[in-house]
Order: C-alpha cells, then structure tokens, then sequence
C-alpha cells in the first residue's frame, strides 16, 4: 500500500509537472465551499453560484472596496430628482461570448427577462422597475413604479447580469446549462458536483487585463479537505477558509491569507408571534428577550468557535459599516442584569426554549457555547439540530422558538434589513410587524443622500434592536486562501472571487 | 424439547444428546477465546454506559472556554473537544447512545422483521408474494439513504434514528426468518403438529420460532455491530443524538474540522466504535460457530 | 430451468414497482418544501408559487406519482429542480464514476480477500490464519467514514502523498485519476475483502476436505497444485457469486465515503439531493440504480443455480 501509494504519488507529481511545462496555457483552480446551482442569473440563487457568475457574467455595475457603486458594463446613470426614473449609460464595444453586440436592446432584453421570466428570483429584486425604454443605442431608461435607491445595488448583483438574448431565446430556460453572458470568461463545461470550466474570452471589452487563460472551479464540502488541496498544490486558491484554519494558513510561507469584513451577518431569530410555538414569555416580553441577548458573551462566542477571528456584532451590518449605528453599540455580558429583568417580567425557574439549529459543525458548536451561557442567566435552551431544508420549512411554519441561521449579505443595508423586519415580509418568519419600523424604512428606500438613509435607520435601529425578533451575534470573514503563484488577487467584501486582474507565476 | 432432537438429528457428533443446546451452545462459546474477549468488552462497555456517572471524571458537557481542543494531558486523559468538553466522559457517556442505538433499534428490527417472516414463511401464497416484493424492494434501496430518509422524516432525535435503523434493517430478519420458517415446515415434528389438529398460530409460535433462534441470534449480534456503525453514520450527518448530548458518531463530524490542528478529537470516538463494533463482531462469530450443528 | 427463469424475471416487475412507491412515498413524507429550500435566501411568495406550479409540487402526491411513472415508462426520469439539467444526463454523467469506484474497490477487495482467505485455510490454525481473521476482523469493524477521515489526515494532510479529494477522468489523466480514486476504493474494498476473506476460507476448508482434492492428494500431486487447481476453483464459485452481489450494492452509491472524498458519483448525487430535496433526482437515480442491483441479483442466483442445480425449485 505504502509503495504503491508513493509511486501514485510520484506519477502524479511528474504528469502535474510536465502538464506545468508543456502548456503554456495559465489554469487557476478554485476550491469552492459547495456545488452551485443552476448558472442562469434569473434562476440561480446561491451564494457559491454568485462566485462562478464573477468570472462570465459582468453585470451593469460593481462594488468596489469601499462598497461604493461604480460602473461595469455601464458607463454612468442618472437618476431624476423624484427619484423614478433611471437613466443608464452603456459601455460601447462590448460583445457577449457568441459574438452578439451588447447595447440597448440586449439591455432591455436582460433586465425583462429578470422582471418576467417564469420562476426568476430577480423579480422582487428590482420589482420597482415597471417599464424600460431603449433611449438610444447606448442608453436607456428606468421607470420606476415608486423611488427605490437600494435599485442601484440590486443591479451590482445578478439582476443586473446581461446575458445573450439569442443565446436565451435558443436556450429558454435551460439557458443555465450553457450560459452565454459577457463576462472575462466563457463557459466551457459544467460536471455537476465535480468542476465548471471557464476560459478566456478573446473578445473581453477588458481583456488587457485578464492574464489567465482557464479557470476550473472545483466544489468541494469540507474545509479541510478543501485546505489540503491548497496545500498540495491541486488547489491554486480556496474560498471559506475556517477561522480555526487560519493559523495553519500563516505559518505556511507558501500560502497567502485575505480577509475581509463579509457583508453578512449571524443572528438569532427568536419566533414572536408567528404560531403556537411564539406563546411564551419570551415572544411575548422584550424584556426577556434582552435577558438572553445580556447573557450572551460576543467575544466569547468569537474566541470559542472562531479563534478570535470573525466580527462580534450586534446590528444587521458590521461595525465597519457606514451605516452602522454607532449610537447602539454591542452591549457588554450582563449575567446580573439578565437575572434582574428576567425578575421583573415575572420569569421563575429556568425557561425552557426550543433552539433550532441548521445541520453544521460550525453552527452546532456557537449553539452549544450559547447554551452553555444562557444556563447561567436561567434559559434552559433545547438545541435541536435540524437538516437545513427541514428548518426553513420550519421557520416558515413557525414550529421553532430561537433559530440560528444567518444571511449572507447585500451591499446595500435594505438587503440586510427590510425583507427580515418589515411587517409581512418574506424572510420574516418571526412576525414581527412595527408600524414605525415600516415607514422608516420606507423613507430610507425613497432617500438617496447615504446620510439621510443612516438617520431613517436609526429609528429602525432604536425600535428592533430593543425589541425587534433578531438578536445579532457576529459577522464571518471573508478567508480566502491562496498559493504564491497568484498575484494581484484583491478581495472585495461581498466575498466573491473577481478573477480580473490576477496573475499565475 | 423439540429444538433439541431438531438439532441433534443433525449433529452426528454431539457428546450428550440430553444436554440442553443453550447450556451446550455456551459450553461451546466459552471456549472461543475470541468470542470471550468480545463478551468481555461487551460486558464493559454495557457497564461503561450504566455506571458512566460514576465513571466518568467530568461532566460530558460542561463546556470550559479555556480550555478548548486541548490535547491530552493528565487533567483530560484524551484531551478536550471544540468547546472545552472532557472527551474521555464523553466517550464514556457516548456508549450509552451508541449501545442503546444498537440494542434498541435490532430489538425494532426483530420485532417487525420477525413475525413478517413467520407470516411470509408460514402463510405462504399472495402474502408471501406480497411481503417477499416489498422486502426486495427495501433491500434494493441503499440501506444509508433509506436510514436518512426515515430519519430526515421522523425528525433528528436519537430515538428517531433508532426507529430509521430498526425499520431499514427489518428486512434483513424477514428474508432470515422467513427462509428459516420454510425449512421448519416440512420438518417431521411440524407435520406432526400439524396432524393432531394444532392452530397455525401455535404451530408458528411454539414449534417453528424456537427452532429459528439460533439463526436469529447470529445475525442479531452482527446486525447490532451494524447498527452501531449506522448510528454513528447517521450522527456524523447530523440526524443522531442531539448536542450537547454526546453521541461517537457526532464526535467525529464536529472533529472532522480539526483533524490537522486536534487529530485525538478523532481519534478516540473511532476507536471507540471500532471496539465496540469489533466486540459484537466477535461475539456474533462465536456464537454462530457454537450455535450452529455443523461445527464441533 | 426456464419456467424458474421466467419466475424469477416476473418478480422483478413488482420489486420494481415496491422501489418506485417507496422512494416516491418516503421522499413526501419528507418534512421541507422544496421550493422553499431551491429558493434558499430568495423567498419570495409570488416566485415560489411560480416554481410549485411549474414542477406540479402542488398537485395531490398520487397526481404527482401518477405523471412521475408516466415519464418513466416512456423513457423520461425527469429533470433536477436545482440543476435544470435532465436526470438522465446526470445518471450518465455519473455511472463512468461509480463504475470505476466500484470496479477498483472489488479489485481491492478479490486483490487482498481471496488470497488472504486461502491462506487461512491452507495454514488453518497458525499465526497466518489468525492474522487473516483479526485482518477480516478489522475490516468489518472499521467505520467507513472514520478510516477515510485517518487516510486523509495521513496520506493528504500530513504526508501529502495522495490528493485529499476529487476526481479526475480516467480518459482525461489516468494516473491522477487512479490517485484520486486509490483512497477511497481501498476504504470501500477493505470492508469487503473481509467478508470475501472469510467466504473464501470456508469455501476452501471445505473443498479441501473433499474426495476429489483427497483423489488428486493421493495421486501425489504437489500440494500447491492440489490447493490452487482443484480446490481453489470449486471454492471460487460462492465467492465470486458473492462478489457481483456486493458490485451491485457499491453501483447503489457509496454513500459517504462519496462525500467524505467528494467523489462526483451516485452515492454524493443521491445524499445532496436528498438534503436539497431534488426529487427527480433521488427518484430518478434511486431507481436506476436498485433496478441494477435487482438484475446483478438475478444474474448472481442464475448462476448460483446454473452450478448447483439442487438448489433449483
């Protein structure tokens, strides 16, 4: 066994290095943490996917470092002082991967096909936009049924993908089959649960700066599994590295770390009038609630689990964050204080809750640590470790009392907050509904002046983070890893991997 | 003493053809020093999981923030897991899940699969037929992914996966007991049962099944080394034992993560499973050497 | 002969059938929505309406079955909610993969269970045979999941030998390909070189001691030849009976030495379809794959009769 493996192993490194030698064609290889879905920027909605579309979808505009929204295949917009129409500009001289020249009609087409395609995610994204006038071959026109300033960052992601409108009318809605976008990279080959190959689109409106000529992206689960192949060499880079990887990471000279402040967050969904299950002191009595949030030690939880890496949190955005409100700051572990308010709602004796957990090690062990803590302040929490379809099928339902799940992130704050607080919203599962929260953020989705929208925020802030259905905890990293072949790999906080601008050595 | 002519018949070297075939058959086993170890760890492991309060030197799951994936030293003998859990109390409080899991969901299996098989066997006809259809069926399914189904279905407790285990490995003990009801019934003795006017049921009952022990007993003890690696499986993907209630199988998933930086949190679970696998294992051999009439 | 043929082959039909409803049943009774899990984080009620509607989650379930079989009977498994990609295509993306696991498992396993197996019984009761039977011994006992985490540890993480995971076509690089399948293959194949090891050895014993191998002893044949001529080749026939049994069961999907490997074949398709609850999927594959194992069964008792003709009946 160990002969045979050891001349496998001899095989494999020769035939890996006269492949090295032999082509001259650069190939990066990415680790991904899972498989993605299915590559059609109106149907697809994972977050992994979304890594895959950064290389063969370029989209209107993008985020830069700073979150701020410059233009991609746009050029510029304008948007009226009442807020309803948008005038955006293209850039000239672009073609998709089968040769059709991008312009005003392709873009009309794109953001239509998000509005009316059958299934299509992108719907209540940019369902503000009720009509779209081609203005001149290069421009055209937004109308917006009501102001909406989170559009712009809307059209940062997949909604503002353009694809082929011949390519889609071939392909209907096994488009994601064989996508054909214009992205720096065209689609090769897809293996379900094994690779994507992209290679380089000779035709790139920016191909001076794409300077590799494949990509492979490889799915693959376990981070450490994931890490060793980074180690080997079968990896180029990996994304998701774990926290507690990190300092294997740093020791190894070979091997490069970035960071950088995801745009999401996790929390605590606590059930407050959605079912039978919300019938407690604790839907019931935001006090009680506060007594748990005092009895939960941040920094702790960070330590544990995450060697003291990730963000201690306690709003829907990080505390780098423009719009976080730095008048609400993470309040300190209060065992006493939790004990006091407990008291004061009438709470005797331990209170039993039942904590839903979504199948992860990493998930299961913030909840044991939460548990552990909670003891002390007198919440008896029940963790139940739930398959992850189970529980969102159980959070819709209400069968749940706390629920630990997290939210990958939205650049633009209404991402990370309206669809979870307002009144009936889709991913409010808790049931909280505040006339006030609901205007306030109706005032910060009309506004467009940032300073404007943070004030409309405080006033959610004052309301949910006192008595709100979502107890913050923390905000992951973004870890990606990679060897010191690659160059010039910039990491932007939304944790997708752009692939302009890197080098192979 | 119908078992024992029914044995002897084919037995053409026993020494004593009064002595009773249990007493035998564990006269035989205590001769196989490989199914005394087994009986052995067995036996330990059972008393493991009985008296683990009083065995075990901390409490399995009170956390200790400091000291979190420590390795071993001699204030944690196998070091600490990813919340600063002692990882020996847990082992030794994991045997309960792992033992009752085994036990628990075969006692399922046998209750189910076994009068379905007298049923099958006995009855014969369309409920044969019927019964003989499903039981491929289920066996043609991959046990693992029947186990997750039923387990997914039922809601991750331990109790769950017990009943997921149990009714997935049911088919196994029809299709024995079954064969084994079939042989039965052209024996002698059972015709003649039959001839003095005795109801199906009490033919079925007092003259068939005691005569399909011995069988039974083999593969129940193999099927509980099964059913251990199944729980642990089931565990390790999250549908088990709940935290923080410790379970081996759910050891090792939350160890998977740190097998570069805490190699032991891996370790010793899968030892763990392995022996207690391994006793049952060797157990089940030497009881189908001394229980079966072929062997000497 | 022929009318035990033609009975066999009948029972299939309803076996089949069993398989269908049962996969289609236990897959409803599954708790979660599977719009609700392909939306993930974009849930909204109107598109989710949209996706039931087109994938007919809400019509009544024996509808439901009702155009499943349907499409089956004429040809058609359905298509993956998740992937858009027709199910047939991912069976036949993925059989080349399982088909390649599983033939170098069952190499692995004949590789060390058959001659460990002969051994024992040649040296029956010496240090050879014990050490045969604790090998078969650890070999069943051994978890799966656990032996491919160790060999990931030593042979990725910490040697560095062998890729921890993935694969690679044969036809693409044949060497990568064999190091990327040797590690899983082997913790597939040692559970079952243990079970062959000791079929093997009870075969032999008992071909040993029979009157031809006796015959041949006494015309003085050298006893290397009387082992592996005569006795050997009776002895083979349970064994390698046993040995299309066990492919059978490796086709169905190693379940989690897939995952633990991420190796793209049936067993990782099934699993992550069940968590994403992609029914066409499961259903599709799941029944693909048991209608292999129910025929490789049939071949194997066939053959199993075709040699022992008093089995017959």
């Amino acid at each position: 066994m160990k002969r045979l493996a050891l001349s496998l192993a001899l095989t494999v490194a020769m035939t890996a290095s006269m492949a090295g030698s032999a082509a001259a064609q650069s190939h990066l290889r990415i680790g991904l943490a899972e498989d993605p879905d299915v590559l059609d920027p109106s149907l697809a909605r994972t977050y992994v996917g979304r890594i895959v579309f950064a290389s063969i979808c370029d989209k209107l505009f993008d985020i830069d470092e700073k979150l701020a929204i410059v233009p991609q295949l746009a050029l510029g917009q304008e948007t009226s002082a009442d807020g309803k129409t948008v005038i955006i500009k293209l850039r000239p001289n672009v073609k998709f991967h089968d040769g059709e020249t991008f312009d005003a009609a392709a873009a009309k087409y794109s953001l239509e096909r998000h509005l009316n395609m059958k299934g299509s995610f992108r719907k209540p994204e940019i369902a503000a936009v009720d009509t779209i006038d081609v203005v001149d071959p290069l421009t055209i026109k937004l109308n917006l049924k009501a102001p909406f300033s989170p559009l712009l960052a809307q059209l940062t992601d997949r909604a503002g993908m353009m694809v082929s409108p011949k390519a889609s009318e071939a392909a209907g809605d096994k488009f994601g089959l064989k996508p054909v976008c214009a992205g720096p990279y065209k689609f090769v080959e897809r293996v379900q649960q094994d690779r994507i190959v992209v290679e380089k689109f000779a035709d790139y409106w920016d191909k001076d700066h794409v300077f590799i000529d494949k990509i492979t992206y490889l799915p693959i689960v376990d981070a450490t599994v994931r890490l060793a192949n980074l180690r080997s060499g079968g990896l180029d880079l990996i994304e998701r590295v774990l926290a507690t990887d990190i300092k294997t990471v740093r020791d190894n000279p070979k091997l490069k770390l970035i960071k950088a402040v995801s745009l999401g967050y996790q929390g605590i969904t606590m059930n407050l009038k959605n079912g039978p299950k919300s019938d407690t002191p604790f839907g019931k009595d935001a006090r009680v609630r506060r007594a748990l949030e005092l009895a939960i030690d941040r920094d702790a939880i960070n330590q544990v689990v995450f060697n003291g890496e990730f963000v201690p949190g306690n709003q829907w955005v990080s505390p780098q964050n423009p719009y976080y409100q730095q008048a609400f700051p993470i309040p300190k572990r209060d065992v006493a204080k939790a004990n006091a308010l407990l008291k004061e709602a009438g709470v005797t004796g331990p209170l039993s809750l039942d904590l839903m957990v979504p199948n992860g090690a990493e998930a299961k062990a913030v909840a044991e640590v939460i548990q552990s803590m909670a003891a002390e302040a007198g919440f008896d929490l029940k963790i139940r470790v739930t398959e992850f379809a189970t529980s969102l099928k159980q959070a819709e339902d209400g069968a749940y009392q706390l629920f630990l799940i997290g939210w990958s992130g939205r650049s633009d704050p209404d991402g990370n907050s309206y669809s979870f607080q307002t009144c009936g919203s889709p991913q409010n599962n808790a049931g909280y509904c505040d006339k006030e929260v609901d205007a306030a953020h109706q005032e910060a989705r009309t506004k467009s002046d940032p300073a404007d929208r943070k004030k409309a925020y405080e006033k959610v802030a004052a309301k949910f983070l006192t008595e709100g259905s979502i107890l913050y905890l923390y905000h992951p990293q973004v870890l990606v890893a990679h060897t010191d072949k690659v160059e010039g790999y910039k990491q932007m906080p939304d944790g997708l991997v752009r692939v302009v601008g890197i080098k192979l050595k | 003493m119908t078992a024992a002519t029914a044995l002897s018949a084919t037995t053409p070297d026993v020494t004593t053809h009064e002595e009773n075939p249990w007493a035998r058959a564990w006269r035989r086993l205590k001769r196989r020093k490989g199914a005394m170890a087994g009986l052995f760890v067995v036996v330990l492991f059972i008393a493991l999981a009985v008296f683990a309060p009083l065995i075990a030197p901390y409490d399995p799951i009170a956390t200790s923030f400091t000291q979190v994936r420590k390795a071993p030293s001699w204030a944690h003998w196998l070091g600490t897991d990813e919340v600063g859990r002692d990882i020996l109390s847990r082992i030794i409080f994991g045997a309960r899940a792992s033992l009752s899991a085994g036990l628990v969901s075969v006692g399922i299996a046998l209750s189910a699969g076994v009068p379905l098989g007298l049923l099958a066997g006995y009855a014969g006809g369309w409920i044969d037929a019927l019964l003989s259809r499903i039981v491929d069926a289920m066996l043609a399914v991959p046990f693992l992914i029947l186990a997750i189904a039923l387990a997914a279905f039922l809601g991750p407790s331990l109790g769950n996966a017990m009943i997921a285990i149990g009714v997935t490995a049911a088919p196994v003990f029809v299709r024995l007991t079954r064969g084994q009801t079939l042989a039965a019934k052209v024996e002698d003795y059972v015709e003649a049962a039959r001839a003095v006017g005795n109801p199906h049921w009490r033919i079925a009952l007092v003259h068939v099944l005691p005569n399909i022990v011995p069988p039974l007993l083999v593969q129940a003890s193999l099927a509980i080394a099964g059913a251990i690696i199944a729980e642990a499986a089931l565990s390790f993907l999250g549908l088990g034992q709940q935290p923080p209630a410790p379970s081996w199988g759910s050891m090792l998933n939350a160890a998977q993560r740190f097998i570069a930086q805490a190699p032991w949190m891996a370790f010793w679970p899968g030892f763990a499973i392995f022996f207690a696998v391994l006793s049952f294992n060797l157990l089940g051999d030497g009881l189908r050497d001394a229980l079966d009439p072929r062997h000497k | 002969m022929l009318s035990y043929l033609t009975q066999r082959l009948l029972q299939i039909i309803p076996t089949i059938f069993f398989v269908s409803i049962m996969i289609f049943g236990l897959q409803q009774l599954l708790p979660g929505d599977p719009a609700l899990i392909m939306a993930g984080e974009e849930r909204d009620p109107g598109v989710l309406a949209e996706i039931r509607a087109q994938y007919r989650l809400d019509e009544p379930i024996p509808v439901q079955y009702f155009y499943w079989i349907k499409g089956v009977l004429s040809g058609n498994l359905g298509e993956s909610m998740r992937l858009k990609s027709s199910v047939a295509s991912l069976v036949a993306e993925k059989l080349p993969v399982t088909l390649q696991l599983a033939c170098m498992a069952i190499v692995v396993a004949l590789g060390i269970g058959i001659p460990a197996g002969i051994v024992s019984a040649v040296k029956k009761d010496t240090a050879w045979d014990y050490g045969a039977n604790l090998f078969a011994l650890w070999g069943l006992s051994t978890p799966n999941f656990w032996l491919g985490i160790l060999m990931i540890f030593l042979f990725s993480v910490t040697l560095g030998w062998l890729p921890a995971s993935g694969y690679v076509r044969l036809g693409e690089n044949w060497q990568a390909s064999l190091a990327a399948t040797v590690m899983p293959a082997f913790v597939l194949g040692n559970a079952f070189a243990a079970v062959l090891m000791r079929h093997t050895r009870s075969a032999m014993l008992q071909a040993m001691g029979a009157d031809y191998v006796r015959t041949a002893r006494a015309k003085g044949l050298e006893e290397r030849r009387v082992v592996l001529k005569h006795a050997l080749r009776n002895a083979l026939t349970p064994v390698i009976t046993l040995g299309a049994l066990e492919f059978g069961t490796l086709l169905s999907g190693a379940v989690l030495t897939e995952q633990i490997f991420t190796i793209p074949g049936f067993g990782k398709l099934i699993v992550d379809s069940v968590f994403n609850r992609d029914y066409a999927v499961v259903q599709g594959v799941v029944l693909v794959t048991s209608t292999i194992y129910i025929l490789l069964n049939l071949l194997a008792d066939i053959a199993y009769v075709l040699v022992n003709p008093r089995l017959r009946g």
